[in-house]
C-alpha cells in the first residue's frame, strides 16, 4: 500500500471542477484509493466518490493523506500527484 | 397592507409585477420495510437510468438556450448519480433494512445532503441542494411523477421560491420571469447566475412569509437594493414604475442606437464588434448592435477535457456562431491555452513563468497538429457567407507569422484537394499582444491582413505588471503613454501597408479610452456586447479630428495618471459626452 501526504493549494481548494478531476482521475484505477482531509483529522473515505470527498471540506491549505492498495497504485498515486501539482489543469 | 422585506441583492434592475408562488409539490414519500432487495433494485436502475437521459436533456437544452457554463451543473448532477459510494448506501438500505426504492433513495441522499450542509464554507452547503435536487429526480422517477411543467408561470411574473435549483429554473419560460427573489441562498447561489444571465433582477435571502400572500400580490423587486415589497402604496408604485422607466428609456434609446453605424460628427465609420465565447454570446451581440465579433475565444472547446476536441467535436459548435452571425466578420482567436489555462491531454510542464513561457502559437513547434486541426474545422465550419478571419495569438516575430501562415495555408490546400466546401472570405491575422509585434508591425504587416491588439496582454508585457499579483495590478494601466505609443505604431505599421487594426482587450470598451483610439485611428473596436450601445454612442459624438489632436497630447503626458486625469478633464469632451 502506499500513502502520500499533500497540502491542497491552488485556490478554491478541492471544491467544484477540481473535486471533480480528483474523483475522476482516481476511478481511472483499478486499486483501492483512499483519502482524508488530515489537517481536519477526518476518517478516510473512497477518493472515486464525489460526495464523499466533497464532505471532507478540503479547502486552500488543508493537508490529505492519500492511500492506495492494490493493481496500479503506483500509477494511480503518480497520476492523482500530478494533478494536485498541475494545480488540477486549471 | 404593504410589505418590505430585505434580502441580499443578486442581479440589478427593477421588476414590478406580480407574484408566481413557485412551490414544488412536496413528493410523499412511502417508507416501507420487508421489501424484495433485488425487485426494489431494479426499480432504482430504470429510475436512475431516466435521471441520466433527463439530465443529458437538461445539459444539452441549457447549453443551447443559456450556455455552456450554466449547462455543467448537469453534469455534476450525473456525478452525483453514478457516485459509488451514494450507489453503495442504496444498496445497503435495501439489503439491510428491506426498504422500498424510494426510501432508500432518500435515505441515502439526506444523508449525504446532511453531511454537506455541516461544513463550514458556504459552497459545500450550496452542494446539499444539488444532492437534494438530484434525490428529488430520481424519487419523481420511481413514482413515475411527472415534474409540475403545466404548474409554470403562463403571464410574466416574480417567481417566489424558498430556494431555486438549475432543475427548477431551466423549467421556466424564460419569457415570463420578470424577476427571481427566494428565501435562501447566497449572491453565488443558481438563482443568481441565471438571473443575470437573463438580465432580470433578483433578491435572495429575503425573509419573506409565505402565509403573507393572498392571490398574486403585486410586487416591487428591486435587484441594486435587495428589496422585496408587497403589496407596495400607490405612491411607491409610481415611483419604481417611474425609474424602472427612466432605467428602460435609458438602455433602448442607447440600444435602439445601437443598430446604427458608429460614425463620427466629421464621418468617419469604425467598426464596434463583440467579444464572445458561446453561441448565447453571439445572439447577445447581434441584439446589442454588434457588426460583427472582433474576438471568438476558442479555449471553452478545450479546456474541461480529458482528451483533445476532434474535429467532429469542433465544427457543430463553430457552425453554430457562423450561422448566427451570417455575413458578418468573426475573428477567430486560435487556441490560447497555455499560461495560466492548461489543460491534461498536452502535458504542460511546470513553468516557473507561465506568462512568458510554453503557450498559445509557441505550443505549435511541437504540436502543429493543434493548430492544423483547429484551422481545418474552423474551415469546415464557415456556411458559403461566412467572413473568416483566423487570428493567432502570442506572435512575437515574423518567422512565427511564416510558421502559421505555413499551416493555415496547408490546411486550405488539403481542403480543396479534399473538394469540401468552405467559404472564400477569409482573412489571416496575429495578435498584437507583444511589445516586439507592435515595434515591429510595420515590417510585420507585409505577412497579414490585419493586426487585433490585446492591450491586456500588451499592457502587462510592456511594463512588465503580472496582472494577477495584486499589489501590483494598478500598476497595468493600458492609458500608460508607452501603451499609448506600441498602440499607434501598430496602427500606423499597419496603415502604411493599406492593412486594418482592431483592438480587443478591455480598453475598447471604456468610455473613457475611445478618444484615444479613435485619434489614433484605430478601426474597429471589439468588446464585451453590453457596452456596445454606450460606445457607438459616444463615438457618434465625437469628432475624429479633434480626437487626434487629444490622442497627440496624450501621447506626450508623463505617466498613465497624468493620461487618465488629463482624459477626465477635457472640456470639449465632457460636454459632449456629458460627462
Amino acid at each position: 500500500m502506499l500513502v502520500k501526504d499533500i497540502t491542497i493549494l491552488n485556490s478554491v481548494g478541492l471544491h467544484a471542477r477540481p473535486a471533480a478531476k480528483f474523483v475522476q482521475t482516481a476511478a481511472r484505477f483499478p486499486c483501492e484509493i483512499k483519502v482524508c482531509n488530515s489537517t481536519k483529522e477526518s476518517a478516510f473515505v473512497n477518493a472515486k466518490s464525489i460526495l464523499s470527498v466533497l464532505s471532507l471540506g478540503i479547502d486552500q491549505g488543508h493537508s490529505i493523506t492519500i492511500h492506495a492498495h492494490g493493481e496500479k497504485e503506483l500509477e494511480a498515486m503518480e497520476a492523482l500527484e500530478k494533478l494536485i501539482a498541475e494545480n488540477f489543469g486549471e | 397592507m404593504s410589505q418590505k422585506f430585505q434580502g441580499l441583492p443578486a442581479s440589478p434592475g427593477i421588476a414590478i409585477g406580480s407574484v408566481w408562488l413557485y412551490r414544488p409539490s412536496q413528493t410523499q414519500i412511502e417508507y416501507l420495510t420487508g421489501c424484495d432487495p433485488k425487485e426494489e433494485w431494479e426499480r432504482i436502475q430504470i429510475a436512475l437510468q431516466q435521471t441520466h437521459d433527463q439530465l443529458e436533456g437538461l445539459f444539452e437544452h441549457t447549453k443551447k438556450e443559456i450556455g455552456l457554463a450554466q449547462a455543467e451543473i448537469f453534469e455534476a448532477h450525473q456525478m452525483i448519480l453514478s457516485d459509488p459510494d451514494f450507489l453503495t448506501t442504496i444498496e445497503t438500505n435495501l439489503n439491510n433494512h428491506l426498504y422500498n426504492a424510494e426510501a432508500a433513495v432518500q435515505d441515502g441522499i439526506n444523508s449525504f445532503a446532511n453531511m454537506l450542509l455541516a461544513l463550514e464554507s458556504e459552497y459545500f452547503r450550496e452542494r446539499s441542494q444539488d444532492v437534494r435536487d438530484v434525490g428529488k429526480r430520481i424519487i419523481n422517477n420511481l413514482l413515475q411523477v411527472i415534474p409540475q411543467s403545466n404548474l409554470l408561470p403562463d403571464h410574466p411574473t416574480i417567481i417566489l421560491a424558498e430556494d431555486l435549483s438549475p432543475s427548477d429554473t431551466v423549467q421556466f419560460d424564460k419569457r415570463f420571469v420578470l424577476g427571481l427573489c427566494t428565501r435562501k441562498g447566497g449572491p453565488t447561489s443558481h438563482t443568481a447566475i441565471l438571473a443575470r444571465s437573463l438580465g432580470v433582477p433578483a433578491v435572495v435571502s429575503a425573509p419573506f412569509d409565505w402565509t403573507s400572500f393572498d392571490n398574486e400580490p403585486i410586487a416591487i423587486l428591486d435587484g441594486e437594493k435587495g428589496e422585496l415589497l408587497l403589496n407596495p402604496d400607490i405612491t411607491t408604485l409610481e415611483r419604481a414604475t417611474e425609474q424602472q422607466t427612466n432605467i428602460k428609456r435609458q438602455n433602448d434609446v442607447l440600444i435602439s442606437l445601437s443598430h446604427q453605424p458608429a460614425t463620427t460628427v466629421d464621418g468617419k465609420t469604425v467598426e464596434v464588434a463583440a467579444n464572445i465565447g458561446s453561441n448565447h454570446d453571439a445572439k447577445l451581440a447581434i441584439s446589442m448592435g454588434a457588426e460583427g465579433v472582433g474576438l471568438l475565444r476558442t479555449e471553452f472547446l478545450y479546456l474541461n477535457r480529458e482528451q483533445m476536441p476532434s474535429e467532429e467535436d469542433q465544427i457543430p459548435i463553430y457552425r453554430e456562431i457562423f450561422e448566427i452571425m451570417a455575413d458578418r466578420p468573426v475573428v477567430v482567436r486560435t487556441l490560447d491555452i497555455g499560461g495560466d489555462k492548461s489543460v491534461p491531454y498536452i502535458g504542460f510542464p511546470e513553468e516557473a513563468n507561465p506568462f512568458l513561457g510554453w503557450r498559445a502559437f509557441r505550443m505549435t513547434e511541437q504540436h502543429p497538429e493543434i493548430l492544423y486541426q483547429q484551422l481545418r474545422a474552423l474551415l469546415l465550419a464557415t456556411t458559403s457567407t461566412t467572413d473568416l478571419r483566423i487570428m493567432i495569438p502570442m506572435i512575437s516575430s515574423i518567422s512565427e507569422i511564416k510558421r502559421a501562415r505555413t499551416i493555415f495555408d496547408q490546411a486550405i490546400e488539403d481542403l480543396k484537394i479534399e473538394q469540401k466546401p468552405f467559404t472564400n472570405k477569409i482573412q489571416f491575422g496575429i495578435m498584437v499582444e507583444i511589445p516586439s509585434a507592435a515595434i515591429q508591425a510595420y515590417e510585420m504587416a507585409d505577412f497579414v491582413d490585419f493586426f487585433s491588439i490585446g492591450t491586456n496582454d500588451l499592457t502587462q508585457y510592456g511594463l512588465a505588471v503580472d496582472r494577477t499579483n495584486e499589489r501590483i495590478a494598478h500598476l497595468a494601466s493600458p492609458f500608460h503613454p508607452a501603451i499609448l505609443r506600441l498602440i499607434k505604431m501598430t496602427i500606423d505599421g499597419a496603415h502604411a501597408k493599406g492593412k486594418w487594426v482592431g483592438l480587443c482587450g478591455e480598453m475598447a470598451g471604456d468610455p473613457l479610452a475611445t478618444t484615444v483610439l479613435l485619434g489614433l485611428g484605430l478601426d474597429e473596436f471589439s468588446m464585451s456586447a453590453n457596452s456596445i450601445p454606450q460606445i457607438k454612442e459616444n463615438i457618434r459624438r465625437l469628432d475624429q479630428k479633434a480626437c487626434q489632436t487629444v490622442a497627440e497630447t496624450a501621447l506626450n503626458l508623463s505617466d498613465a495618471k497624468d493620461v487618465i486625469d488629463f482624459l477626465h478633464n477635457d472640456d470639449q469632451l465632457k460636454q459632449k459626452m456629458g460627462w
